[in-house]
């Protein structure tokens, strides 16, 4: 790890003036070398600290978001909540409003890293972290999303990989409470350096590779997302996420699911799908959803849904086996929605 | 009968099911026989560990704690590729940069496969680099910082060799060669008889073979067969490899994280040239080591001579990656078993060929587990190892036996099912154990064996198994061990040694034995170890810690008495041998004549007293001896069961219970061998169902160098652990004690894969048993597997 400044800003217009690049532009280069010229922001710091340390960035200053007041709080908005980017994935698992009204997002803060990280990670560096790809994190192979011009993934060790959405770069998308974020029709606040406010929705806001090789999202340098907001769903609604990794303790997902289900009577008004480690973004299941709405649920109904949440699944050379996981997730995360 | 020697009596059996005497012959000088643990007051209960409260409140100090003034910082310069030749090399511009101290280039790394000298084919100049992280060159500087700037700043041309990473394709004919000439066959163990070498196979060797195979197996009425294929791991110490070398006009100290002291003092001396007085090396807690830090590898002898040459001690921790890469690993194996019985299931014949890849090293056995532990008189073994561009393997907790019980536990559970036998009722036939024996029925009722139900009896996703396995591995003894005992006028007593104590708590152990000898108690015992100072203790590796060094602390802790009661004696008007220490007191065997333990050190004519003893032979002789070591008659047993779930749908294994029942001769403190049991277990879950190392077959780099991507098992992957030791008497030493280390971990894999077996109905061959391997196991996998 390099020297660096560091930054203490009073305000948000503050820190977007000093920012200069995002950690996605910062860490791209022809060479394989990072650049050492930029100015990037820090929350938690969880993901920077592992990038900063492999190499892989080498800002010459961080702007330390957490100086800023009042970024850190959970509100009730419109029927919905506003949640501010600081506040952390522990706060976020045990807020009582979350755990009431959006479990999904909150059981998906509560299954990430490890206690220890979940106190310092924050919601807006959990959705704005880098891939976990070992070839994307490994200095010796400059890949595609770094500036390179191979996805070492198709030919090499791609079993932690994407079996959707993966044309020219095949990561998944590591933040776990995306998934349950776009399940929920999260949009995020975007500030930029002039203080003009932008309002995108999660789902348009992650990047597929092949509108955007090397950034997983459209953040723009100087721009800092200041609020995560869900909209109000009818208070028969029912979600849940579940996650499966290799090991339950700190271990990233192979596999996980966020639903969100508006139930009546029995009958599914409206049902969103999504799977988490699928795609280099968080994956709605469209045809899992449009298998759902307007049906009575019942067991059949659910293996139709799960297996249409699989449809266009393109697995690699060595992840097909995450296909019966996520149809086996996707069956069980609607059922318990259902008891929920 | 031998002049000197006298006759005695000795416990020996299982406590509490057939526990009787033996006599035997033993030397003038030995401390006479100790009773069973429950006629004792230390020794056999669980006392606190000495360095407990220290180790959990964070002043226990660490190799990588030890700070000295003036301390430079080392680091590595390491091969990118996986193969290559050096075509120049300018370290000059490192040599200039501010801040560093010296340079050092590697030209002969130590750690992998010797090369025969001799006549061979002619390799232009320049050193060839053999793995991705082959050690290059060393800087020392002022800080960790300058040290990596001046690294940067080392011209190196290379010329990229073609490489093999892969096992099988390293076995062709055609595949680049790792080494060029034949290497030298001595391995973990010591000199071997030289094998043949052929591309980057050597071997085979067939030392364990042992009557006609052919005609055993031809003369079965029943054969199973199988091939196994186990994953190479790493040791994953949380405390790095690390020293601190400070080479000083009068002589060397290293401060290292190590499980031989004397070893290491041995090996620095013969590589600087310096006599064994100079040298001191010292340890006070170690990290974790599980076999990677028995000998001097290439970093130690770098930061020796970064030292020299600095006029400066200097520190050298290796990162993370460096660990997972260049610290020596558990070498993978491919085992095809043959299998021959009668329908009653005594074994006819036993045909095991096995390769493996230990990368640039040697070591890829199966151990001696499937020639040991059962009756078969037609036995045959051929192992070979596959050289591989990849870091070289090093001994890890039971090598080669953990590969060897995962594949030859299995294949025995393949013969029992094919003979309609239970797997207990099988091994009751062909194990010749007794202790085993009671091993077997303590764990059966324990884990309530009897629920156990045909494979696949669940019907639902959730699959319920119970398998189990045992364990064997040789009692080994370090016979070059000794330790001092002193006795100080205030009645304060030390126990000295060089043993270091790597977290299995031998200090402690140390303590009690001497405690019950003096009559005191174990926290009145300063224990001075992990300093080569002391009398020359033993390794702590090969689960020899314990049965080395315990009886000669015990005989000393008895000599160093026998002066203190003579010199008590006049005072208290009574024989010597009248007087016994008890309670604190020098005193007759009724009581009436006595002294406190402090008023007796108080007439001492000088400050102290002390005597030194070594380890005496076994009791009855050894059965093999090798140097400065020695194997016991009788090995060590141990059987495991494990109790699983598995979910079918995610091909997730899920460990419920495991029950544990060993033996290590007299157990010396029950809860620290719980402990390491905990630990041989959960280190043993961790390789059957997560860990594996992960190379990319197109760059040879390693693609899960930390402890994110290589997965290890964590707090909540740990199931439900019953540990039950057997008091079993031996009449072998003062002590009578053997070690655990080993014997906890080897049953494990198997125990595990047994049980998924019954789980699930289909057996698993290959490690880990992770969701992408029992999900194709059970067929669930569409395209590269067939239809889900």
């Amino acid at each position: 790890m390099k020297q660096f400044d560091w930054m203490t800003p009073d305000d948000v217009a503050h820190a977007a003036r000093a920012a200069t690049a995002t950690v996605a532009t910062a860490m791209l280069s022809r060479s394989g070398q990072p650049t050492t010229d930029a100015a990037v922001l820090k929350a938690g710091g969880i993901d920077l600290l592992d990038l900063m340390k492999e190499d892989l960035l080498s800002p010459h200053r961080l702007i330390n978001l957490l100086s800023i007041p009042g970024l850190d709080r959970i509100e009730p908005q419109g029927g919905g909540l506003r949640i501010g980017p600081t506040v952390t994935l522990a706060q976020l698992a045990a807020h009582e409003a979350v755990r009431a009204r959006f479990r999904a997002l909150a059981d998906a803060a509560g299954a990430s890293a490890s206690p220890q990280i979940r106190h310092l990670a924050t919601l807006g560096g959990n959705l704005l972290q880098r891939p976990r790809c070992w070839y994307f994190r490994s200095h010796a192979h400059h890949c595609a999303r770094k500036g390179g011009d191979t996805c070492f993934a198709f030919a090499g060790e791609n079993q932690y990989h994407a079996i959707f959405g993966h044309r020219g770069c095949a990561i998944v998308h590591p933040s776990t409470c995306a998934t349950a974020l776009v399940a929920f029709g999260g949009a995020l606040e975007i500030t930029g350096p002039t203080g003009a406010r932008r309002e995108v929705s999660l789902e348009a806001f992650f990047r597929l590779p092949e509108t955007d090789l090397q950034r997983e999202n459209d953040l723009l340098p100087g721009e800092i997302v200041t609020a995560i907001r869900i909209p109000a769903h009818p208070h028969t609604t029912r979600s849940i996420h579940l996650k499966q990794g290799e090991t339950d303790s700190f271990d990233w997902p192979i596999a996980e699911v966020a639903v969100a289900l508006d139930l009546a009577d029995g009958v599914c008004r409206r049902a969103s799908v999504v799977l988490g480690a699928a795609a280099p973004v968080p994956h709605r299941a469209v045809q899992a959803e449009a298998a759902l709405a307007g049906r009575a649920i019942n067991e059949a109904l659910l293996r139709t849904a799960a297996r249409a949440a699989l449809e266009g699944a393109a697995p690699l050379s060595r992840n097909a086996y995450k296909l019966p996981i996520f149809e086996a997730l996707v069956r069980r995360a609607m059922r318990a929605a259902m008891e929920a | 009968m031998t002049a000197g020697t006298r006759s005695e009596h000795y416990p020996v059996g299982i406590a509490g099911v057939s526990l009787g005497e033996i006599e035997r012959r033993v030397g003038p000088d030995e401390a006479p026989p100790l009773p069973p643990n429950a006629q004792l007051r230390t020794v056999g209960q669980s006392a606190p560990r000495v360095n407990g409260r220290a180790k959990v409140t964070g002043q226990a100090r660490f190799t990588v704690d030890v700070t000295l003034p003036g301390m430079l910082h080392a680091r590595f310069l390491r091969s990118p590729y996986p193969h290559a030749r050096i075509l120049s090399l300018d370290a000059g511009p490192a040599e200039r940069h501010p801040g560093v101290r010296a340079v050092h280039l590697i030209d002969h790394p130590i750690g992998r496969a010797r090369e025969i000298a001799g006549p061979g084919p002619a390799e232009p100049a320049g050193r060839r680099v053999l793995y991705v992280g082959d050690p290059i060159a060393a800087v020392a500087a002022v800080t960790p910082q300058e040290a990596q700037a001046a690294l940067d700043l080392i011209q190196v041309v290379y010329q990229p060799l073609p490489f093999v990473i892969d096992l099988e394709d390293a076995r062709k004919a055609d595949a680049p060669r790792v080494f060029e000439r034949a290497v030298h066959s001595e391995s973990f163990g010591g000199p071997a008889p030289q094998l043949a070498q052929h591309g980057n196979v050597h071997g085979p060797d067939l030392s364990a073979s042992r009557g006609d195979a052919a005609a055993g197996l031809n003369a079965a009425e029943v054969l199973v067969e199988g091939e196994f294929r186990t994953q190479v791991q790493t040791h994953c110490c949380l405390e790095p490899h690390a020293l601190v070398a400070d080479w000083r006009d009068e002589g060397l100290t290293v401060y290292i994280s190590t499980q031989f002291t004397a070893g290491i003092r041995a090996e620095l001396a013969e590589a600087f040239g310096l006599p064994l007085s100079r040298v001191r090396v010292r340890v006070d807690a170690v990290g974790g080591a599980f076999g990677s830090k028995s000998r001097v590898g290439q970093y130690v002898l770098s930061a020796v001579e970064l030292s020299r040459r600095a006029h400066a001690p200097v520190r050298l921790a290796l990162e993370r990656h460096e660990e997972q890469i260049d610290s020596g690993n558990r070498p993978s194996t491919v085992q095809r078993i043959r299998l021959g019985a009668r329908r009653d299931g005594t074994l006819t014949g036993v045909s095991i060929d096995a390769y493996g890849t230990a990368g640039v090293a040697l070591g890829a056995g199966v151990g001696n587990f499937a020639q040991s532990i059962y009756e078969c008189a037609h036995f045959a073994l051929a192992q070979s190892d596959v050289f591989i561009h990849a870091g070289p393997g090093a001994p890890m907790r039971a090598p080669g036996n953990v590969p060897g019980a995962f594949a030859y536990e299995q294949i025995i559970d393949e013969l029992a099912e094919r003979l309609g036998m239970d797997p207990l009722a099988l091994r009751e036939r062909i194990d010749p154990s007794s202790v085993r024996r009671e091993e077997r029925r303590v764990g059966a009722e324990r884990i309530g064996w009897s629920r156990r139900r045909p494979p696949a009896s669940d019907p639902g996703t959730l699959k319920h198994g119970l398998g189990m396995a045992q364990s064997h591995w040789p009692a080994l003894i370090q016979s070059n061990s000794a330790c001092e005992v002193r006795i100080l006028r205030d009645g304060s007593v030390e126990v000295r040694s060089s043993v270091q104590d790597i977290g299995t708590g031998v200090g402690t152990v140390l303590a009690q034995v001497v405690a019950e000898e003096l009559g005191l108690a174990p926290d009145q015992i300063a224990v001075r170890i992990g300093d080569t100072r002391f009398a020359a203790g033993p390794p702590s590796y090969g689960s020899r810690t314990s049965a080395s060094i315990t009886p000669p602390a015990r005989n000393a802790a008895y000599r160093v008495l026998r002066q203190l009661i003579e010199n008590a004696a006049p005072s208290l008007g009574a024989a010597p041998e009248a007087l016994a220490a008890r309670d604190g007191r020098i005193c007759t065997a009724d009581g009436r004549r006595g002294l406190s333990f402090r008023e007796a050190a108080a007439l001492l004519r000088t400050d102290e007293i002390s005597a030194v003893a070594s380890r005496s032979d076994n009791y009855g002789g050894f059965g093999h001896r090798m140097g400065d070591a020695a194997i016991a008659r009788q090995g060590l047993g141990g059987v495991q069961f494990a109790e699983v779930a598995v979910d079918t749908h995610t091909g997730r294994v899920l460990i419920e219970r495991v029950v544990a029942v060993h033996d290590c001769g007299r157990p010396l403190n029950p809860r620290q061998i719980e402990s390491q049991v905990h630990g041989g277990i959960l280190q043993g879950i961790s390789y059957a169902l997560y860990e594996e190392r992960i190379l990319d077959a197109h760059t040879g780099h390693m693609l899960n160098p930390n402890l994110e991507q290589y997965k290890i098992l964590r707090s909540r992957e740990t199931p439900a652990i019953e540990v039950h030791v057997l008091e079993h008497y031996r009449g072998e030493s003062a002590t009578d004690a053997y070690g655990i280390a080993e014997p906890s971990i080897i049953a494990t894999a198997p125990a595990v894969a047994n049980a998924v077996y019954n789980a699930i109905g289909v057996r698993m061959r290959a490690l880990p048993m992770n969701p992408a391997a029992i999900l194709a196991a059970l067929g669930r996998v569409p395209q590269q597997n067939g239809p889900p």
